[in-house]
């Protein structure tokens, strides 16, 4: 009976965290495709203007990119090192680095800010009539440069907010209620027993019999004294976010020289 | 009959008696089981089919007379625009995969359910918002564009395209999120002695489909993203006055849309797949060719994008390489057509309409299949392109394969789902009209099309008179097949004969449970000792 | 063999002991390649620069994914699946390119 009480638990939550990562990766992949689109165009469009694109790239500044590709970078760490925190059960430097961490996107989304807004400032922006003055090629630079930088802005955006949602989570007590429903409990009714059951198979202690007039079960799993004090559903969504985190980094890695290293 | 593995079968609640923690309408549209959700894919789908068939017949009725019929040009543009994007992207992209692919990868493969069920869900909501999309799309104006939404005309039309686009790129991101479920359902839940070479073909056919969902379809969403963005913005990346270059606009959007394609026909093959080893009783011929040209026509099907740009102004030495690529693709759906036929040979068939469609299937693939190898040469294309020969090749793989495949699917597995038998002799009645009209509509457009007879033209010539009257003639035809079908399918559904757990004799998993299957699928997960489709030798008496 | 990893505790146990320390050496790695490529823009080198940027932009992210998104240290199918998108990407870019570089030419196979 303990195999079925197992399965269907695991059913509501599955534990099988390489699964989730494998999802978590083809996700990424089409994220990976979907900026990939637009690195194609770059690629062409930069074969056909490769001169409009050197003088475009004048206009944008390389410390501005430069400081933002190290907030980054920095808080790719900060959030691998908020990973290794929770492993070893220190939910507290875990939660303090993955703040850090979205903290640093923070950074890097106000420096965005104030380089954009400078060159909105200066007219340089999609149907601006400066922009429309400059040769096909630059205008096109610039087309790219919104529409690349615009979509990787909004994916630190998307990461941020989710990086937050998943420290709520560890932050807050680590109690877990399970609830089994009627439906599927009819199935053991009068012919089980609920049982604890310890991660190598051995049997902790018997909790009660399942007789007819028991109508619902619900678990309360509380982590506090736990060896590991944390829900370990936690570490799945931790890592998860944190892929999807270093992808936009990633993304970066290559957006920054493309755009501000081709003087 | 062989059951192949040991199955444990408990007469417990069906997943349609299940109410789970709130009843009615509330237990389905919030359901995370993969059996109510591919019937909810079901729902949806067959109400856009009958909308787009509708759209289909009035266009054939437009042309019945030469010039205006029934509707004015401007109209025409829009119903054969509609008629694009609700085939394409509200029900033959989510197509088999999404319906018998949700319903069958998990008890196929002898789990309990996809990878993520949640996720399942999240895309079939993702599913009804584009739809909505695209609903409110249609009375804002709905875009003349045709379903491609090529540029520059995209831009510039007056038309609401950027909601129908929007919509396109709802549609493709839950097109996504099943594909990354199913991804990593094939890899993770199979269950224990399920190896690769045991799954049964469907299986294959909806791996393979779902690379091609993960790999293609982001692609096409930035493309239809930087339309938005050039309608709202003015970010004008394909725009040739601000440096653009629209033909680029035709390469990434086909990247996407032809593995588009495949990733429609390649659930129907697998379909068929099935149903063949079924009533030939006896085990499929040629298991791995048949398992390996799945994976096949998914990688070169990204490689052929290019033979619809032959006439775009794309450079002669491209043209070439994906005339050469593109025959390639003869050689792994030749190797399918070949082994079904060969799995035929020395069967002991047992004719019912599943195995009547599938053979539809071969007949109309076949005929699908030889018309795409002359789109595919550049001096042939060149004359037909943008005719009705093209419209006809395309129906023929899309309307005449797939989705003739997905009506054998219905009728296959229709016993198992509902527990009900169908309607057999209303069934036959229908597929026979299907396939007159089908034919009869589509291979008089093909011929028209080989005389000139250009595609998305309102009006037509006095010489194409006559091939217009039969073709729309037969879309009457083609149409009252349809919906008797429909009809009997949903009687089916509700009165029809209550169906034996396993009807067809079939070995794979499914059909070692009850009609319709239990919550949960299996009580005890299987452990699976045999192939998919070991069928015990037939006894021979002299 | 699909139930290789299904143990989340085996899991866990093969990404620990990796460690504070080679984090924060990768990312001084990161941050010395940062470097590297911004001073090598510098410098005119013409035809190569781009060259040389993508280079270190691909060493980079190749740190990033097999150590801080553990690429390294996941099964082998997570490797593969990651080809398997390259591999496609590829495919994409040098199918491209066969019409846009070749735009003006005749045709250079059957000229």
């Amino acid at each position: 009976m303990s195999q079925h009480t197992e399965s269907v638990v695991a059913h509501k939550h599955p534990s099988d965290f390489v699964g989730a990562k494998i999802g978590m990766w083809l996700f990424l992949f089409t994220e990976v495709l979907l900026f990939g689109g637009l690195f194609l165009l770059y690629a062409v469009y930069r074969a056909k203007y490769p001169v409009d694109f050197h003088l475009a790239a004048t206009e944008l500044d390389t410390f501005i990119g430069t400081v933002n590709t190290l907030l980054l970078l920095t808080s790719s760490l900060t959030v691998v090192l908020s990973i290794e925190a929770l492993q070893r059960g220190n939910r507290k430097l875990s939660i303090g680095m993955l703040a850090t961490t979205i903290l640093f996107g923070l950074g890097f989304m106000v420096n965005k800010y104030f380089e954009w807004g400078h060159k909105i400032e200066h007219g340089l922006y999609p149907g601006s009539e400066k922009l429309l003055s400059h040769s096909q090629g630059e205008i096109t630079f610039f087309q790219l440069y919104y529409a690349m930088t615009g979509l990787h802005g909004l994916h630190v955006l998307v990461g941020m907010a989710v990086l937050g949602g998943v420290l709520y989570f560890i932050a807050r007590k680590p109690v877990n209620k399970e609830h089994m429903n009627p439906t599927i409990l009819r199935r053991f009714q009068g012919a089980a027993r609920l049982a604890v059951i310890s991660d190598n198979g051995n049997e902790l202690g018997t909790v009660a019999r399942i007789d007819e007039d028991v109508r619902n079960i619900d678990i309360r799993i509380s982590y506090e004294h736990g060896e590991k004090r944390f829900d370990p559903r936690n570490l799945i969504k931790l890592e998860n976010s944190a892929l999807y985190w270093h992808l936009v980094d990633v993304i970066w890695i290559f957006l920054f020289p493309l755009f501000y290293l081709i003087t | 009959m062989a059951s192949h593995a040991i199955v444990e079968t408990t007469h417990e609640e069906n997943y349609l008696q299940y109410k789970g923690r709130h009843g009615g309408l509330w237990s389905w549209i919030f359901s995370t089981d993969h059996k109510r959700i591919g019937i909810l894919y079901m729902i949806g789908m067959f109400a856009f089919f009958v909308v787009a068939i509708t759209l289909g017949l009035l266009m054939r009725l437009e042309q019945l007379t030469m010039g205006p019929t029934i509707m004015q040009p401007s109209t025409y543009n829009k119903v054969f625009t509609l008629h694009g994007v609700i085939m394409i992207f509200l029900f033959i992209v989510p197509g088999i995969t999404a319906t018998f692919g949700n319903f069958f990868l998990p008890i196929q493969i002898g789990a309990k359910d996809v990878a993520f069920p949640r996720l399942n869900l999240f895309s079939w909501w993702l599913y009804v918002i584009g739809a909505v999309t695209a609903l409110v799309a249609v009375f804002t104006g709905m875009a003349d564009t045709g379903w491609t939404f090529y540029v520059p005309y995209s831009v510039r039309t007056g038309t609401n395209v950027t909601l129908a686009v929007l919509a396109a790129f709802i549609l493709g991101f839950s097109s996504i999120l099943t594909g990354l479920n199913f991804v990593t359902t094939v890899h993770r839940m199979r269950a224990p002695g399920m190896g690769w070479f045991r799954m049964p073909l469907f299986v294959w056919g909806l791996y393979a489909t779902a690379w091609i969902q993960v790999l293609a379809t982001p692609v096409v969403g930035i493309t239809l993203l930087l339309i938005i963005l050039e309608r709202t913005l003015g970010i004008g990346i394909f725009d040739p006055a601000l440096g653009g270059d629209p033909i680029l606009y035709q390469h990434l959007f086909w990247i996407y849309s032809h593995p588009a394609v495949y990733l429609m026909v390649l659930p129907g093959m697998g379909v068929v797949s099935e149903i063949i080893p079924t009533f030939a009783r006896r085990n499929i011929f040629g298991y791995k060719a048949i398992a390996y040209s799945s994976v096949g026509i998914a990688l070169v099907g990204t490689l052929v994008w290019g033979h619809h740009m032959y006439t775009s102004g794309q450079s002669y030495t491209a043209a070439v390489v994906f005339s050469f690529l593109t025959f390639l693709v003869a050689i792994p759906t030749a190797i399918k057509v070949f082994n079904w036929v060969a799995t035929l040979y020395k069967g002991s068939i047992r004719v019912e309409l599943p195995l009547l469609y599938a053979m539809a299937f071969i007949f109309h693939f076949s005929i699908g299949g030889f018309t795409g190898l002359m789109n595919a040469a550049i001096s042939v294309d060149v004359h037909i392109h943008d005719t009705y020969f093209v419209v006809g090749h395309f129906h023929y793989t899309m309307f005449g394969g797939t989705v003739f495949a997905m009506f054998g699917a219905l009728y296959y597995w229709l016993p198992k789902m509902f527990g009900r038998m169908y309607g057999q002799k209303i069934g036959i009645t229908a597929f026979v009209l299907q396939v007159i009209g089908f034919n009869m509509l589509y291979f008089t457009m093909m011929v028209m099309g080989y005389m000139g007879m250009p595609r998305r033209y309102y009006d037509h010539l006095p010489q194409f008179h006559d091939g217009h009257i039969i073709a729309t003639v037969g879309s009457w035809f083609l149409v009252a097949g349809l919906f008797l079908m429909i009809g009997n399918l949903v009687w089916s559904v509700f009165k029809g004969a209550k169906a034996e757990d396993n009807p067809w004799g079939g070995t794979t998993l499914e059909w070692q449970i009850p009609s319709p299957p239990p919550l949960e699928n299996f009580d005890k997960i299987p452990q699976v000792e045999r192939g998919p489709y070991e069928h015990t030798p037939v006894e021979v008496s002299k | 063999m699909q139930h290789e990893h299904h143990d989340p505790a085996a899991h866990e146990q093969a990404l620990h002991g990796l460690g504070y320390g080679i984090y924060i050496l990768i990312w001084i790695g990161l941050v010395v390649l940062t470097g590297v490529t911004v001073a090598i823009a510098g410098v005119d080198v013409r035809q190569l620069a781009v060259l040389v940027a993508m280079l270190v932009a691909s060493v980079k992210s190749t740190l990033v994914m097999a150590y801080f998104m553990h690429l390294k240290y996941e099964p082998p199918v997570f490797r593969w699946m990651f080809l398997v998108l390259l591999v496609t990407f590829a495919i994409f870019m040098i199918l491209l390119f066969s019409d846009v570089l070749f735009r003006s030419s005749p045709n250079v196979l059957f000229g």
